[in-house]
């Protein structure tokens, strides 16, 4: 008896599969475009010279270095601020809110990770970075600090919302043992329920950072953009610049094909590796994670 | 002697099912007795009144007396921490932290202030002993306990509440994930226990209540139909219900 043809059947499954390979597709022709476009500038200016320090491509200068340590010290700070206060509150919606609390702030929490950074970039230069600059008596208040509170704010929600359904997914049990040891709801918080949820943490962290690095809009409008070596302590108070910025800021005036534009599009690359690194260092925490779940199971 | 008094007890989760109706029982000191019956009965409900597990899901009334060497421990102004050092409990699922074994076994004493690596290391060895699991980790102490078999886990767990040095011990259903073999041995490790301690046991089966008990109360929808200190129940039931769950009529 001969098998019938089942058509839609087909065509339907060859159209998932045209999506999926379609999506592989953008993302290599993105890499290949960004790798096209920026490779050239390792031509034309000396890498010595695009790891100077002084940006000012109008007089040829290429000096890459303030604008990567620029988005550094932002990151880091925006981290700092982060951290603590992205997984303390996930510990609070988790672990010690009453019901009706947690059922408001959860929703609430995923909104803000939606917000629009432009409005955030409102919000610093109208109120940050004015405050900033009255409450510590800075020449200006767009510094390298008023990037790091407001990509802090960014990624506050995106940590909260992952670390918070990580501690939420640690089973009860593990709870009610340490309880039963005698443990206080602090200790049985820092030694068993954060520890559990370790992965998942971690992930949040990684995600933020992701976060943080990528932003452009909300940085570029706060933190006055100017391109100096950012790497003693006291440069978090001065005016910085970070690469996606720059990108944002330069590309639509620079001639197609001139050497600006080719090192716009290496600072494209490593932006690029960063986002990479990190996504990778996030993963592979996972992945062990899980390996060592499947090891347990079997 | 008696070492918990429950004086008409009576509970009632947040959703309204009723979990324990006036339920009165004494329980004697240094054996084992089991609270055996279906699911559902209650029995575990009355475990996590003793140490006051409870708390912690919502509970909407309670009447009647917990006491413990004569103190009610329903007392809100009970220091909840210091009874549940006093109760210990073992879960069904065996629950190690997600730390070494060594660890597991130190957490509980860290907890309540003991920071002499002697002491910690003294009483990590006789607990292991008493929950007769020293000689199969005794080399690999420092490994984490979660990498330990279902059996051993569950021994750890024990061993994790004997090294606070309980007066009394919980286990709700210890044994049901575990195979024959690590059942034999927990169930051992108990008829040594009973010595010292207090053991109020939840069995995962009626043979096992059997096999355990030195008293044993059955108790049905949330009533204790039947208490006998001994090992009448099972020969002797006085309850047409306790008769038919034992003989296997149902349940």
């Amino acid at each position: 008896m001969q098998k019938p043809l089942h058509w839609r059947e087909i065509i339907i499954t060859r159209l998932i599969q045209a999506s999926g390979y379609s999506a592989i597709l953008f993302v290599a022709a993105i890499f290949l475009f960004l790798m096209r476009e920026g490779l050239p500038a390792l031509g034309e200016v000396k890498f010595s010279d695009l790891l100077a320090v002084r940006w000012y491509p109008i007089e040829a200068y290429f000096g890459i270095l303030p604008l990567i340590t620029g988005s550094l010290i932002i990151t880091i700070g925006a981290m700092l601020i982060a951290f603590p206060l992205g997984i303390a509150t996930a510990v609070y919606i988790s672990e010690i809110a009453p019901r009706w609390v947690r059922e408001i702030l959860k929703p609430l929490v995923e909104l803000l990770a939606g917000l629009p950074s432009v409005m955030l970039g409102f919000l610093g230069i109208l109120v940050v970075s004015p405050f900033l600059r009255t409450a510590l008596d800075l020449p200006t208040g767009l510094s390298a600090f008023a990037g790091s509170l407001l990509l802090g704010g960014i990624a506050v929600p995106t940590i909260v919302s992952i670390a918070e359904d990580a501690l939420d997914a640690v089973p009860r049990s593990y709870r009610e043992g340490a309880w039963a040891l005698g443990a206080t709801k602090w200790q049985t918080i820092w030694r068993v329920t954060l520890p559990a949820a370790r992965s998942g943490v971690l992930t949040a962290i990684m995600l933020g950072i992701g976060r943080a690095i990528g932003e452009t809009m909300a940085v570029m409008m706060v933190t006055g953009n100017a391109p100096v070596l950012a790497i003693t302590p006291g440069s978090l108070f001065a005016p910085a610049r970070t690469m996606t910025a720059t990108i944002a800021a330069e590309m639509g005036e620079v001639a197609s094909g001139s050497t600006h534009y080719h090192v716009l599009f290496f600072i494209g690359i490593v932006l690029f590796m960063i986002s990479l690194a990190v996504n990778i260092a996030a993963s592979s925490v996972v992945f062990r994670a899980k390996k060592r779940a499947e090891r347990i199971l079997s | 002697m008696d070492k918990i008094l429950i004086d008409s007890l009576s509970l009632q989760y947040a959703d309204g099912t009723e979990s324990l109706r006036n339920v009165s029982l004494a329980i004697p000191e240094k054996a084992i007795t089991v609270l055996f019956g279906p699911a559902g009965g209650g029995k575990s409900t009355l475990l996590r009144c003793l140490n006051r597990l409870n708390d912690l899901t919502e509970v909407r009334a309670s009447s009647g007396k917990v006491l413990i060497d004569g103190e009610n421990v329903l007392d809100p102004k009970t220091d909840v921490i210091a009874l549940r050092r006093k109760v210990g409990m073992v879960f069904a699922r065996p629950v190690v932290l997600p730390m070494s074994i060594r660890g597991n076994l130190t957490y509980g004493l860290e907890l309540a202030g003991e920071t002499r690596r002697s002491r910690l290391d003294e009483a990590v060895e006789r607990s292991l002993r008493l929950a007769a699991i020293w000689d199969e980790v005794k080399d690999r102490l420092d490994e984490p306990a979660i990498a330990l078999s279902g059996g051993q886990q569950q021994r750890v767990c024990l061993a994790r509440v004997l090294a606070l040095q309980p007066e009394i011990v919980l286990l709700d259903e210890p044994t049901s994930g575990l195979d024959p073999i690590s059942t034999g041995k927990v169930e051992a490790a108990l008829q040594e226990l009973k010595k010292d301690y207090t053991i109020i046991l939840v069995p995962h089966s009626v043979q096992q209540a059997g096999r355990t008990a030195d008293h044993a109360a059955f108790f049905l929808q949330g009533e204790l139909v039947e208490f006998q200190p001994g090992h009448g129940i099972f020969t002797n039931p006085r309850d047409k219900r306790t008769e038919d769950y034992v003989t296997g009529r149902f349940g």
